[in-house]
């Protein structure tokens, strides 16, 4: 049996996780997962500004902490923390954690490729749009190649202490301790299917041990010391979620069922690089003090295609915020909007979209929301997007005015106008398998 | 008699895109049957009105007790595009759970 821990859901998920899944009992694989979309957009522009950025660079800073424990316990550090500089990442963390191995994963930065490949007749179609890729070719911002748990398995397989990969999936992250440890082959699709809907259940951290959970959620001890997940697998593909005795939260077969639920689009074809996942399969068997038995996965052969993730500069937007007191803080608001509309429709600015909510009427569930007749304030939420940044601009300066020249009652002005944002928006594509070839580079 | 679907269920919401997902678990597995009857793909659809600009999709997850739907164009355009507070569709589940159905 070997245990896998996920201590980080996210770039920006609570960096304490980590550091008390090895203090607080055994582990035996460290799965870190950083990469959100549009994470890669943005680690690309930092590399753009500096060549030896373009990482989580959250990650070399943890590992320094934790390097100690890891070496004496044999703790295995895998992560998707490289962005799409991961030799850069590995050489910080070999800067700031001497005398550990680093194996670094590659080959799923397809950005310097782009023209090859579309010269040579991959038109990299988005995937909801159907548009060929070049007509945002010069707009690209950053493109990389879903792979999965195999390669990753390689980087283990050198002894390294800690692997760092780029796009890979969050799945692969557990899964590939697991094909590393029990030698499993890429056309053992249950097993490999069992392993991603491990992988599944503990990639987005606390979230299957009680974090943003809806079931009794009051009654749900201590958030504040939450423990983060661990598998405990077996060779066989039958394993168990559970955390570290001590720790807050709650690992229940409800809980699980929420994160089965989460992000899932058809729940018999759960597609990755190594497999495709059948959650009509999964059984659950809670067997109470916070651990759950998951078995009976089954699996079939993976998509000749893999994923592409191209990231790309759309434009702007800006969301400002206004609040309203009672009485009738709701048509105050309305009234706000509709000035706010009328004086950027007469300086002839066109917006691609411009959307208002009402925070505390109806924002978040809309029709289906049943708002109180006259609440005691209302904050006005406007946001807008365009092309054009100067449009943007003169938005962020349209709603301080209203403080003293529209409704009465304006106040949370205080921060004053808000930022121009630019937006990247993200193009999901397809791509042969046989294009993306991996490699491990090992840094001692 | 009506029931409030939050007396029966629990759900989580997350997106994709421009899509958001919503798994409807069942608190017990005799109620399961109940929400495939009573929790269809235009019900939803209809429940969420203006905010969905798509189609609604439905799947069973049997051994789950849950279903899964599926509703498109229904972020604004959804990831860094979308300009609405709850951008990433986080609070569809709780908003489903305020459906009432007939037992």
């Amino acid at each position: 049996m070997i245990r896998i821990a996920n201590g980080q859901g996210f770039w920006g998920d609570w960096l304490e996780a980590p550091v008390r899944l090895l203090e607080q009992g055994p582990v035996d694989y460290l799965a870190l997962d950083y990469l959100a979309e549009i994470t890669m957009s943005i680690v690309q522009k930092q590399k753009q500004q500096d060549p030896r950025l373009g990482y989580a660079r959250d990650f070399p800073p943890l590992i320094g902490r934790i390097a100690k424990r890891i070496r004496e316990r044999g703790v295995k550090v895998v992560a998707n923390a490289g962005g799409v500089n991961p030799i850069a990442c590995a050489e910080e963390v070999r800067r700031l954690a001497p005398g550990l191995k680093v194996a670094v994963v590659l080959g799923d930065d397809l950005y310097p490729r782009l023209d090859d490949l579309l010269a040579r007749g991959h038109e990299l179609r988005n995937m909801e749009t159907n548009q060929p890729l070049t007509a945002i070719r010069n707009r690209i911002l950053s493109a990389n190649a879903y792979i999965g748990a195999f390669p990753v398995a390689e980087a283990l397989s050198t002894g390294a202490d800690v692997v760092i990969a780029g796009r890979c999936t969050d799945t692969a992250l557990t899964l590939a301790p697991m094909i590393h440890a029990f030698g499993w082959q890429p056309d053992q699709f249950d097993l490999l299917a069992a392993g991603t809907v491990a992988g599944h259940i503990i990639e987005c951290g606390a979230q299957c041990t009680g974090g943003n959970c809806q079931v009794d959620w009051m009654s749900i001890p201590d958030l504040a010391n939450i423990g983060y997940p661990i598998v405990e697998a077996e060779a066989n593909g039958v394993f168990q979620v559970t955390k570290h005795k001590g720790t807050g939260g709650r690992v229940t077969a409800d809980v699980i069922k929420e994160q089965l639920l989460y992000e899932l689009g058809d729940p018999e074809k759960y597609l990755t690089p190594d497999c495709c996942a059948d959650f009509t399969s999964i059984q659950l068997q809670d067997l109470g003090e916070d651990r759950v038995r998951v078995y009976g996965v089954r699996g079939g052969p993976p998509p000749e295609q893999l994923k592409v993730s191209i990231s790309y500069a759309w434009g702007f937007k800006a969301v400002g915020t206004l609040v309203y007191s009672w009485p009738q803080a709701l048509k105050k608001a309305q009234a706000a909007d509709r000035i706010v509309r009328e004086r950027l429709a007469q300086l002839g600015l066109t917006f691609d979209e411009i959307y208002t909510e009402y925070l505390g009427y109806n924002a978040c569930h809309g029709p289906a929301a049943q708002p109180v007749a006259d609440p005691a304030e209302v904050q006005l939420r406007i946001g807008v997007r365009a092309p054009d940044r100067n449009a943007v601009d003169r938005f962020t300066r349209e709603l301080i005015p209203l403080v003293l020249s529209g409704p009465p009652t304006a106040t949370g002005f205080g921060d004053g106008r808000p930022p121009v944002r630019e937006v990247v928006a993200y193009w999901p594509a397809l791509l042969a398998r046989d294009e993306v070839k991996t490699s491990v580079e090992v840094l001692t | 008699m009506k029931v409030r679907l939050s007396e029966i269920a629990h759900a989580r919401s997350g997106d994709k895109g421009d899509t958001v997902n919503i798994g409807l678990i069942a608190y017990r597995p005799e109620d399961y049957p109940l929400l495939v009857r009573e929790v269809t793909a235009e019900r939803v659809k209809a429940h969420f009105g203006e905010l969905v600009k798509g189609e609604v999709e439905r799947y069973e997850l049997p051994n789950l007790h849950a279903l899964n739907f599926l509703l498109h164009e229904a972020l604004g355009g959804g990831g860094t595009l979308s300009l609405r507070v709850d951008a990433q569709g986080k609070t569809f589940g709780a908003a489903l759970l305020r459906l009432e159905i007939e037992r």
